[in-house]
């Protein structure tokens, strides 16, 4: 449950996030964990799909927050992480003249994602 | 803005968006008669053993709602609390089905005392820190694995329904508990203390968790239930796996003292608890309690 | 040869493809460019909205422990499960736009972010969990079914899966009002008093009255807002009141009619002072409601420090029995 916080709040968030790309990569321990992207098979014969991210200390446990986040209604019969600090990305659209600027990290911006076809409105 | 905004919510699929819908009925075409030659009041009595150990210990893990260390493990714990609600429920309803008192699931969670309880005591210790909550866990993960699995073969069908089920959750919430006891236990020295102080808290309630109860005997020897001391040597060969990738030594155990209260003995299925599962039930039953007659 | 393109024509060559991109309906994605303002008010609404979704989990968490029947305590369970969950797909929406979970729960617990004033409300009965499941849930799904929609790509995909749970979460809670106005008259006037409690609060979710949200215009031109507070809050009231009347209970509002002029509801005013004092701290529960979340944060430090030393070692010794 939640509300639309676009008109409900009147301060914004303070300092420049824009752009500022922090977190897992590095070698150092630190309490946060790192970014994993994760991928779903909703049923056999199909693809693995990019549901989303999360974040857990290593392979092992992301791959079992995933199950508990990403399949809590039995959506999916195999599940794939990978750390996003892995993910190697084209740009947005290759065909297009217009280019990203290529300043930002690519593993936190996975660009693969696909619609279900029955998400409404896609 | 005349589209309706409840439209784009309906379509192909929909059932499993709907809690409680879109899941099959582990009881489905399962027969609900009791077995030949099984008394339906120890039948219930067993069922209300297996149940308020779920019941209880799923309260104690939503007791963590709001207060997990991360939010996936927020996800994670209440997974396992709806886990074992659900495995409560079914032997609560079996329970009230087999001693012939017509008590459905809610009048036995709801208006029982504390003594009719028959819960073991691991299952309504206070939570404490992460790492307490994680040992108590893995200890009562691992021993009801073993005996869920035994159980997936009796005679009766629902238990064995229910038991089917219940090996492939509980075997979950055994590798959650396992894989905290292991990052606490390996971690950093802090978290390695509190580990060893978790282990060594829960540790004096172990041995009533193999100590028989004679119903369970009788059960037993029918073919319906499993004795629980049989349990015992695969529970020490899982924990002395985990203890050993955490680096964690297994507490001593402590001879005819057996911890706080006589640990010894068989006293939670015996109905004799310790203040701990007041106060759970304090909580649990409060509005049950207040408002007699109510329908929810 | 050499084409020389000056910094500002370049700019200006992205925002009209941005706008281009915007106007034909399609989806900006993480790595498109896209204005520094069009970034930060997404993360702003993105990270407040996951923030809702995180301090929501408590107002009704409280009662999954009291729930009253097995049943409604594996439903509440459930739907504070998905509410962590929700907070998730949210936080990660945000970290395609470069934010940091850490540095935005830090800006919770800091109150240098806000969340959805309504949840600074209290919970005394259990009636309060079937009506915020009913106006409070209601509320928030006529709020997000048009970001559905929403111009960025991650956010909208967030969305429709948020959707189609918080369906669930207002059937369960209109069910069980349906339920407890057919139990015992203490029931029914638990109910009645609940939402009289929560009435006001829920048409506060949709902000203040257009004329009065700076912010509104630009988020609706870049189709990051799909409606406007005004039409929302209308579009609600006119669902709802069939709903009461069906349910049996009154909504606390004299000025409440058909207007078959306009085809709608007329309603009387929320009070927007109340509003303003809960945005700004001074709501019933605003202490609390952070105490909770920055107690669970610090008190679990030393859990995620563990898990992230444990993970370093493994590493480090995987690598040992490499070399």
């Amino acid at each position: 449950m939640s509300s639309d916080m676009s008109s409900d709040m009147s301060s914004g968030v303070n300092g420049d996030m824009n752009g500022r790309v922090s977190g897992g990569e590095g070698d150092g321990v630190r309490a946060s964990w790192p970014l994993y992207e994760v991928f779903v098979r909703g049923k056999r014969g199909l693809n693995h799909v990019h549901v989303g991210s999360l974040r857990a200390a290593d392979d092992e446990t992301a791959l079992r927050h995933a199950r508990d986040l990403y399949t809590r209604r039995n959506e999916g019969v195999s599940i794939w992480v990978v750390r996003s600090y892995h993910i190697t990305a084209s740009s947005p659209d290759e065909k297009d003249p217009f280019f990203a600027p290529s300043g930002d990290k690519v593993y936190r911006h996975p660009t693969f994602y696909e619609i279900p076809d029955d998400v409404p409105h896609m | 803005m005349s589209d309706n905004p409840y439209e784009a919510l309906s379509g192909e699929g929909d059932a499993r968006w709907a809690f409680g819908t879109g899941f099959t009925d582990p009881l489905a075409g399962v027969d609900t008669g009791v077995p030949d030659g099984v008394d339906g009041s120890d039948l219930a009595t067993y069922c209300l053993m297996l149940g308020d150990d779920a019941l209880i210990m799923s309260h104690r893990l939503q007791q963590w709602c709001t207060r997990a260390p991360e939010l996936e493990e927020e996800v994670a714990l209440a997974n396992i609390a709806l886990d074992l609600l659900g495995q409560a429920r079914l032997l609560l309803a079996r329970a009230g089905q087999s001693d012939g008192s017509g008590r459905d699931e809610d009048s036995l969670a709801f208006l029982r005392d504390a003594p009719e309880f028959r819960n073991v005591r691991l299952a309504e210790e206070a939570n404490g820190d992460f790492a307490r909550s994680m040992a108590r866990l893995l200890v009562f993960a691992v021993w009801r694995l073993a005996l869920l699995d035994r159980l997936a073969g009796s005679r009766d069908p629902v238990l064995s329904a229910v038991a089917a089920k219940g090996v492939k959750e509980v075997t979950y919430h055994r590798d959650y508990a396992a894989g905290w006891v292991v990052r606490l236990g390996d971690g950093t020295p802090y978290s390695r203390e509190r580990m060893r102080e978790g282990l060594e808290a829960v540790w004096p309630l172990v041995t009533e968790l193999f100590t028989p109860h004679e119903v369970e005997l009788r059960l037993a020897a029918a073919g319906v239930a499993v004795d629980p001391s049989e349990l015992r040597a695969e529970f020490d060969a899982v924990l002395d796996q985990v203890l050993g990738a955490a680096g964690l030594a297994r507490p001593r155990a402590v001879p005819g003292l057996g911890g706080r209260a006589g640990g010894g003995n068989a006293r939670g299925r015996h109905g004799e608890h310790t203040a701990e599962l007041d106060d759970v039930l304090a909580e649990m039953q409060t509005v049950p309690r207040a408002l007699p007659g109510a329908t929810w | 040869m050499v084409v020389a393109v000056t910094a500002a024509e370049e700019t200006r060559e992205f925002e009209e493809h941005f706008d281009r991109t915007i106007a034909r309906e399609q989806r900006i994605e993480p790595r498109d460019w896209m204005p520094g303002g069009y970034r930060k008010t997404l993360i702003r609404q993105i990270s407040q909205h996951a923030h809702s979704e995180i301090i929501g989990m408590q107002p009704e968490g409280e009662w999954i422990t009291r729930a009253p029947s097995l049943r409604r305590k594996a439903i509440l369970l459930a739907k504070v499960q998905d509410e962590a969950g929700h907070g998730l797909y949210l936080y990660s929406a945000a970290e395609t736009l470069g934010a940091d979970r850490d540095e935005l729960t830090d800006m919770l617990i800091d109150g240098r972010q806000k969340y959805s004033s309504i949840f600074n409300y209290p919970t005394p009965t259990f009636a309060d969990v079937g009506v915020i499941g009913w106006l409070v849930d209601g509320a928030a799904i006529c709020n997000q079914v048009p970001l559905c929609r929403s111009s960025y790509g991650p956010y909208a995909r967030a969305m429709i899966r948020i959707c189609k749970e918080e369906s669930f979460h207002q059937r369960q809670g209109y069910e069980l009002l349906m339920t407890m106005t057919r139990g015992t008259t203490a029931q029914r006037a638990m109910v009645q008093d609940a939402v009289d409690r929560w009435w006001w609060p829920s048409l506060m979710m949709f902000g203040p009255p257009d004329d009065a949200s700076p912010n509104s215009a630009r988020s609706m031109a870049w189709k990051i807002k799909r409606h406007s507070n005004d039409e929302l809050r209308q579009r609600f009231v006119d669902m709802t009141v069939p709903q009461a009347e069906a349910l049996g209970v009154r909504l606390p509002d004299p000025d409440l009619r058909w207007n078959d002029e306009r085809g709608h509801h007329d309603f009387g005013r929320p009070d927007w002072d109340e509003l303003k004092r809960v945005i700004s701290g001074d709501g019933p529960c605003n202490a609390e409601r952070i105490a909770v979340r920055r107690a669970a944060h610090e008190d679990g430090a030393w859990v995620r420090e563990a898990a992230a030393a444990h993970a370093a070692k493994q590493a480090e010794r995987a690598r040992g029995a490499v070399a």
